[in-house]
């Protein structure tokens, strides 16, 4: 690992004013990912702001949403009561994030924040139309998901909890990668009284993306019958050793299937 | 930093890994490095009570906190019921996998009741071992489930 300098920040707005002085600096949430990237040395930031003294934890129910603190951990998230009761999708989808030593670590707000093409959050954030809250506004999921790896944050920006509207029905189904844990395809499927919303992670060449022609064809029938074969292109997927665009295409099919089966 | 009960108190430079504050400051060499890709699950200890991997962690991001690792559960010569299980039903060959197995598999047990053979396996998703194929390694972990319920 390259030489950097560390420091723990006790709240957002110094931790802001911290990393606008640094050259290049980032902000450490569960280091899940960012720890094994510097250990690579394929990252070398002068500065590491901890974020985990500045108090973003918490899971409130808001009414018609519930929002979770950026710094809840995979593991608070699973066992949360509320969210079992308000989205047991989210609980279910975060008891299966990599291994129970990284849920025990890893964040909501690092793992949003990191947009990994293959993680499981984007297809939650995307599927039920989350929002994301910084200390300096709220940023609806389709505006904050741009791209790999890529959000609309900007540098000093730092995501202090999500939001979740609750949906009549949701559930998420991914097919892990049996090395990695992440998502070979992950599907998000969530059902609201005014239409169905259909998210795909793990096989978008531009990361988690909305499936528009699915969604119309469960708006039509909410029913796993209603994904027909040839449903899914494999046109913008993801092809890579360990699976194909086809095979992707494929996957997202079934995994949809099995999401609309688990949704009841 | 309070380490198997005892008092750690260092200076590190900022970008050390707990795994080597632990290995070559406190000569705490039970807890193995087994990859560079955080994915072996060997350097598993508990902090405060919790399983993680140390490589993936800074000792600073630990300043405070209650580690315990291998050297750390036995009771004098008493082998904790998790490392007589593995003891007793061969939950090892070449061994260099068993510390993080055994530190991974008492949160599992200490956590869950009830546990059923897939469960643990499941649950050891975090640790990769390249002899046994695990079965023993399973068996261990049923056999310490039992006593320390």
């Amino acid at each position: 690992m390259y030489s950097t300098k560390y420091v723990k920040a006790t709240n957002v707005n110094k931790a802001a004013s911290i990393i606008a002085d640094a050259e290049d600096g980032k902000f450490l949430a569960g280091g899940m990912t960012l720890i094994p990237t510097l250990k690579q040395r394929l990252a070398s930031p002068d500065l590491i702001i901890d974020l985990s003294d500045c108090k973003l934890t918490g899971i409130e129910d808001e009414g018609a949403s519930i929002r979770i603190g950026a710094m809840s951990r995979h593991i608070d998230v699973a066992e949360s009561v509320l969210v079992q009761n308000a989205i047991p999708a989210i609980a279910n989808l975060a008891s299966q994030i990599g291994d129970r030593q990284v849920r025990n670590r890893g964040t909501i707000g690092g793992s949003l924040a990191n947009n990994d093409p293959a993680a499981c959050y984007p297809s939650a954030l995307l599927g039920l139309g989350g929002t994301i809250h910084t200390q300096n506004r709220s940023i609806l999921a389709e505006d904050f998901l741009t791209g790999m790896f890529e959000t609309d944050l900007e540098e000093d920006e730092i995501i202090i909890g999500i939001s979740f509207p609750k949906p009549d029905k949701a559930a998420y189904v991914k097919f892990p990668n049996p090395a990695s844990r992440y998502a070979m395809v992950g599907v998000f499927v969530a059902k609201f009284s005014d239409g169905v919303r259909v998210a795909v992670t793990g096989a978008g060449e531009d990361g988690v993306f909305r499936a528009s022609n699915i969604e119309a064809a469960l708006d039509e029938s909410f029913k796993a019958n209603s994904i027909i074969d040839g449903l899914v292109s494999a046109d913008n997927l993801m092809s890579d050793i360990h699976a194909s665009a086809e095979y992707r295409a494929h996957l997202i099919g079934e995994m949809t299937r099995r999401a609309v089966i688990a949704c009841g | 930093m309070n380490v198997n009960g005892n008092s750690a108190t260092h200076e590190v430079p900022d970008n050390t890994l707990l795994v080597t504050f632990l290995r070559e400051t406190l000569g705490l060499t039970g807890t193995h490095v087994g990859c560079d890709t955080s994915q072996c699950g060997a350097c598993i200890v508990h902090l405060n009570g919790e399983s993680v991997k140390s490589c993936s962690l800074f000792a600073a991001q630990a300043d405070g906190a209650t580690i315990t690792t291998i050297e750390g559960i036995a009771d004098g010569d008493t082998l904790h019921p998790m490392q007589q299980a593995f003891h007793e039903n061969h939950g090892l060959q070449c061994g260099f996998c068993t510390p993080g197995m055994v530190m991974s598999a008492i949160e599992l047990v200490t956590k869950n009741k009830n546990l059923t053979e897939r469960d643990i396996r499941e649950g050891l998703e975090g640790n990769i071992c390249r002899c046994t194929g695990y079965h023993n390694i399973v068996k261990s972990i049923q056999a310490a489930a039992e006593k320390m319920s």
